[in-house]
């Protein structure tokens, strides 16, 4: 058994590797929570492992008992072969599932509502940052439309400050993710959905795309960069020293392309956001070019809340 | 636009091999090669008449379920051996040196999706209920056998579509799901989604009919006495996914026709703008999806029902509570399907009632856990192969539960949806749940099919690869997942990841040698055939009707048909009467349907017409579509031919068996693989 | 199980030839299953037609302006009277052995339907004659889709008794040829029931939003 052997072998290799690579599991995604929308997710995974636990526990305990006491050879257990029925065990099967997904209901009902992605999480302290994020093949473009900038593959925040997201997509549908923080929402050309995030924590989190939208969808990461309001300000200043966003250049973002560094822009053109959602608001056959600013105010954007 | 475009639509050179790669050249070659060396074996053997007559034009539903399941293995051979080379990739290319590109990792995941829910797990199915439920409810086949045969052919040319795409051309890289707008003719030009669209609506139309069928035969053909609540759970479970094959499969032959006129004719279903809307394809595609999940794990506890009650030599625990349990699920399956797009910016109280909804679906699942555990207990219980197959599916089945309710919790999902973790979470409910059912129903039930046992030591090694394969394979899939690895990476960059994507690897690589292990146990099996052989029939001491007939079972399935009077028929038979003696005095002649080649043809005409669709060659779809009907009216005028067994044939065979009956030595559950055992059952007391 | 049990809903033979009826229950049983799937199919596109006319006319025509409620008077004349003269066909099939009336009452049928095809067709041209054609909007793709799809039962229909036309004669076939029409029937009034859905949903809510 040729593969048998190879397989061992990769296992051993994969053996040496696991100690070190353990070590780092919890450093990364849900389980490394930075954020309080990521500490609810985790919290609600705990609490449903646990009480799903209660009923599976039982299975994982009798089941090698009855193996054992009921084996052909040598079990001791009486044999009752015409035994097929108990009330007491029919309560317990079907009442103990029944009081748990009663509860895990009452539970989810709570925290979907904590949780969703349109609510704004913080109740006190400044108003959340505004910023627009489309999805293009394959990165991020994000847009700050109060602070008259735009980046490519970055989300720079300060730390603290909570960050609203206004997200839609020129192109497939894809879906964003920062695994620490929170997400995933789905981003779709036409329409707009809503996503809050917020850390207290200065630091780079990773962002994604999750959803496959070709070959360089693997690519289609950002960086969320929680920084202190001084370097915040030094990056505004930076990327409004940057080349503006106009027309011709956002043509130029949206064709299919895998950038390896964050790029920043100045003054993105006026209303773009809004013109990328209208530009799939018309009859058909005639999609392509943004239409004018003027247009956007008459086709009322569809909202998928 | 020449003259090639008419004839050969978009096809051109560049589209037959050599491939880009290596691996898809060599992949190419083996789908041209396996039919040559099929048909060198046929001619050589000189067995071309014989596979003709006997098996492609037979309407038996014992034959058909057979060439299902045949079906379903060569494509789950295929499907391993590529989640094996996406294995390969993720883990080879984390450690920089990838194996193949991109592009042709999205076809990998797309085939590997597809053929493993409609090409291997669903004509398993079809082939299991075709073979077992008729010979359960003591009926001699289904109600529309020429039907039947259709449906196959259907599939099976669904099928050779998809393996098609290996040798011409590319499959899509949208998924198995194949998820608009990047479906669409903007993103994915070409013929790839084509393929995809084509092959699922020839499988969706066979599959359809086959649930009418299905459905039809178990209300209409059973023995008298056989009331629906006396039927094996096997057949409850039958009876339930073919109801939802009739209700579900409409939402995806929608779905995709809506898809093909978008990319066909300019249609705005699910395009970006002019008012097209992916959002209406995610709830036609899961209002089918959704239901299809239940469609594959139903008749698997109908399969383990079975395997645990007759293997643990004991009545089925809370018969109820299990038909309950099962049409629950069914029912519940059409009320969840929002809960694969949690995080489509829908309001989070229709988020948090289909969360509900779906964990509703876990009370009855754990029921039936509860009931097989019961069923075992004050038991005798035999390790044989396809018990083992049972505890491996119930350890890791919970475990799947357990993160099918997580997932089911929108707050969680909205963290791991895409991800990693859905993917083990899915493969932990398909592989020990379907799969291995699928492979412990093949070898509880071979002794039946083909009247020899199958080797129990090959059998369980296999058992053993497959469930250390399994848990190797997607348990670290499942902290990647945690860790924010997504699904349909071709390549991953953190090193972090190496060991668990080692370890998937090894698992994988585990996984394909336990599909060898089948093999070898197949080959040992029918070289060592004349010491495994069991004629009369019931080698395991079966419950239901069908352990009452000679191993193979005759054509006509049952000399007379019996009178039922409770569950497990056939143990009330063993018990009060004495099921080898009393036959009838005066044998019938039987009438069954003639064999005929239409089902085969409407199949390859039907394929054909897939291919020419597929690559826009538009007169050769018109002849084919023309000739699929034209087929079908031909058969009209046909009438029904049958072919008639005389009385004294029946008699011949009957005798011949209780014959083999009276002279075995009954053999207790000790003696059960061993060569005395001529399937004649010594029940445990 | 005695013969009266097993009598299947709609039109029975059984006081003339009791064992084809037993045969004909599970073949009459099927096809009403058939029907249930087909239904789906039909309620899926309403559905998306649903949906499509309130959220995808992307600026284009609305359902008000392409609604033509003669022509869908019209039509929905055609087809009800369709189903009338079928239903005729069904009691001239049990009671008529030399089949003359249940020939003139297929041919009648027949005819209503094809005018019925007709009037669609021509209230297509008009549309396209507009520019309202189903590339315009997700509105109007679910709008041709959905009518084209009945136009496509109804016209298989119509060739499906076109095929059984010469085979009425052949004695070997004719319990077969009559289940053929009778579960025909039964494909044809589902046909017109899902009509009524559509001029309700379609025509009606259309002009009168």
């Amino acid at each position: 058994m040729s593969c048998a052997a190879g397989a061992k072998r990769v296992l051993g290799a994969a053996s040496v590797f696991l100690l070190s690579g353990c070590a780092q599991w919890p450093a990364q995604g849900l389980f490394a929570a930075a954020g309080p929308a990521a500490e609810l997710q985790r919290e609600q995974f705990l609490i449903v492992t646990v009480l799903v636990a209660l009923v599976i526990l039982p299975l994982f305990i009798g089941l090698p008992w009855v193996l054992w006491r009921y084996r052909l050879r040598g079990g001791r257990g009486p044999f009752r072969p015409d035994w097929d029925f108990s009330w007491i065990m029919e309560i317990l099967i079907w009442g103990i599932p029944v009081i748990i997904v009663a509860v895990l209901g009452v539970t989810l009902w709570h925290s979907a509502n904590k949780a969703d992605p349109y609510r704004p999480i913080a109740t006190a302290g400044p108003p959340p940052i505004e910023v627009q994020a489309v999805a293009l093949d394959w990165k991020w473009l994000f847009i700050y439309p109060k602070q008259g900038v735009a980046s490519v593959g970055q989300l720079v925040v300060p730390a603290g400050r909570e960050v609203a997201l206004s997200i839609t997509a020129d192109g497939p549908m894809a879906s964003i993710i920062v695994p620490r923080l929170g997400g995933q929402i789905y981003a779709m050309a036409g329409m707009t959905t809503q996503l809050h995030l917020l850390t207290d924590h200065e630091g780079d989190y990773r962002g994604m795309n999750t959803q496959y939208t070709g070959t360089g969808f693997d690519q289609q990461h950002f960086t969320y960069s929680a920084v202190s309001p001084v370097q915040f300000s030094t990056w505004l200043a930076h990327a409004r020293g940057a080349p503006a966003l106009d027309a011709a250049r956002y043509d130029a973002l949206v064709k299919p392309s895998k950038p390896d560094q964050p790029m920043q822009f100045s003054s993105p053109a006026s209303q773009l956001f809004q013109r990328i959602i209208a530009k799939y608001h018309v009859p058909g056959d005639t999609l392509g070019a943004l239409p004018p600013p003027s247009a956007v105010s008459a086709n009322k954007a569809t909202e998928a809340h | 636009m020449d003259w090639t475009y008419w004839l050969f639509g978009t096809l051109q050179w560049s589209d037959f091999p050599p491939k880009k790669d290596l691996i898809a050249t060599f992949a190419a070659s083996l789908v041209i090669l396996a039919p040559i060396a099929v048909a060198v074996i046929l001619t050589v053997t000189k067995r071309w008449t014989w596979i003709w007559k006997e098996w492609l034009t037979s309407l038996d539903h014992k034959k058909i379920g057979v060439m299902y399941c045949v079906l379903a293995a060569a494509m789950l051979v295929r499907a391993l051996i590529e989640a094996g080379l996406m294995r390969t990739q993720q883990a080879m290319a984390n450690v920089g040196s990838p194996v193949i590109g991109a592009d042709h990792f999205g076809e990998l995941f797309s085939t590997h999706g597809t053929i493993m829910i409609f090409f291997v797990v669903m004509p398993f199915i079809s082939g299991l209920i075709n073979f077992v439920m008729p010979l359960q409810i003591g009926a001699r086949d289904l109600t529309f056998p020429f039907l039947n045969a259709a449906s196959l052919w259907l599939t099976a040319a669904g099928a050779m579509l998809v393996n098609a795409s290996l040798v011409v051309g590319k499959f899509s890289t949208g998924g198995w799901s194949g998820y608009p707008p990047f479906t669409e003719l903007a993103f994915s030009p070409g013929e790839g989604v084509n393929y995809w669209i084509w092959a699922l609506t020839l499988t969706g139309i066979g599959t359809t009919l086959t649930g009418i069928n299905f459905a039809v035969t178990l209300y209409k053909e059973r023995a008298p006495g056989m009331h629906l609540m006396r039927m094996p759970l096997f057949c409850w479970t039958a009876l339930s996914t073919s109801i939802l094959m009739i209700f579900a499969l409409p939402p995806l032959t929608v779905a995709t026709a809506m898809l093909a006129l978008d990319r066909y004719a300019g249609f705005h279903f699910f395009t970006n703008g002019a008012g097209g809307n992916m959002m209406l394809y995610a709830n036609l595609f899961w209002l089918f999806g959704h239901p299809e999940v239940y469609i594959l794990i139903l008749p698997a506890f109908g399969v383990w029902s079975e395997v645990i009650s007759t293997f643990s030599g004991k009545k089925l625990y809370g018969y109820t509570s299990l038909v309950v349990a099962t049409i629950s699920i069914a029912v519940l399956s059409f009320t969840v399907w929002l809960h694969h797009f949690f995080t489509m910016g829908q309001s989070a109280n229709v988020n948090a009632v289909f969360g509900i909804a779906t964990m509703l679906i876990g009370i009855p699942t754990g029921v039936k856990v509860y009931d097989w555990l019961l069923t075992m207990y004050r038991g005798r219980i035999r390790f044989t192969p396809p018990l083992l197959f049972s505890i491996t599916f119930l350890f890791c089945f919970v475990v799947g539960g357990l993160t099918g309710v997580l997932l089911a919790n929108a707050p969680v999902d909205f963290a791991v949806h895409n991800s990693l973790f859905l993917v083990a979470h899915f493969h932990n409910m398909l592989i020990p749940g379907t799969l291995f059912a699928m492979i412990a129903g093949y070898m509880y039930w071979f002794p039946k099919v083909f009247g020899f046992r199958l080797d129990e030591r090959w059998g369980t090694i296999s058992w053993f690869l497959w469930s250390a394969g399994f848990l190797l394979a997607f348990m670290p899939l499942y902290a990647l997942g945690l860790m924010g690895a997504m699904r349909r990476t071709s390549m991953f960059t953190d090193p972090h990841y190496t060991p668990y994507l080692m370890i998937a690897l090894g698992g994988a690589g585990m996984i394909l040698c336990g599909l060898a292990a089948l093999g070898v146990q197949l080959f040992v099996s029918i070289r060592r055939r004349e010491q495994m052989r069991v004629p009369v029939g019931d080698p395991w001491d079966g419950h239901s009707l069908e352990w009452w007939s000679s191993a193979p079972p005759p054509e006509w399935n049952f000399a007379r048909i019996p009178q039922v009077d409770g569950t497990e028929a056939f143990t009330a038979m063993k018990r009060n009467g004495q099921p080898y003696v009393a036959q009838p005095e005066n044998y019938e002649d039987i009438c069954l349907p003639a064999n005929t080649g239409i089902p085969v043809m409407i199949g390859v005409a039907g394929g054909l017409c897939a291919f020419a669709l597929t690559w826009y060659i538009w007169w050769l779809a018109v002849v084919m579509l023309v000739a699929m009907w034209a087929l079908v009216v031909w058969r009209s005028w046909q009438g029904e031919p049958m072919k008639e067994f005389p009385a004294e044939l029946v008699r011949k065979h009957t005798e011949e068996w209780l014959e083999k009956a009276r002279a075995a030595k009954p053999v207790d559950r000790f003696a059960e693989s061993e060569p005395v055992n001529l399937g004649l059952a010594d029940p445990i007391r | 199980m005695s013969t009266e049990k097993k009598l299947h809903p709609g039109i029975n033979i059984a006081q003339t030839d009791p064992k084809a009826h037993l045969e004909a229950e599970p073949v009459m049983f099927g096809f009403w299953v058939f029907l249930m799937s087909d239904l789906v199919l039909f309620t899926l596109l309403l559905a998306t037609y649903g949906a499509m006319s309130v959220h995808g006319m992307a600026g284009g025509p609305t359902p008000k302006q392409i609604t033509d409620l003669t022509s869908a008077g019209i039509e929905t004349a055609l087809l009800l009277a369709s189903s009338f003269t079928f239903a005729l066909a069904s009691i001239a099939l049990k009671y008529d052995d030399n089949q003359r009336a249940l020939k003139r009452w297929l041919i009648v049928t027949a005819l209503l339907g094809a005018a019925f095809i007709g009037m669609e067709i021509k209230d297509f041209i008009t549309l396209a004659g507009k520019g309202q054609i189903p590339q315009v909007s997700g509105f109007l793709s679910a709008h041709y889709a959905l009518l084209g799809t009945h136009m496509l039962h109804v016209a298989s229909a119509i060739v499906w008794m076109a095929m059984i036309w010469p085979q009425m004669k052949v004695p070997r076939l004719k319990d077969l040829v009559r289940l053929r029409i009778m579960r025909l029937a039964l494909f044809w009034h589902m046909l017109d029931v899902v009509w009524v859905a559509i001029v309700t949903f379609v025509f009606l809510f259309g002009a009168s939003t």
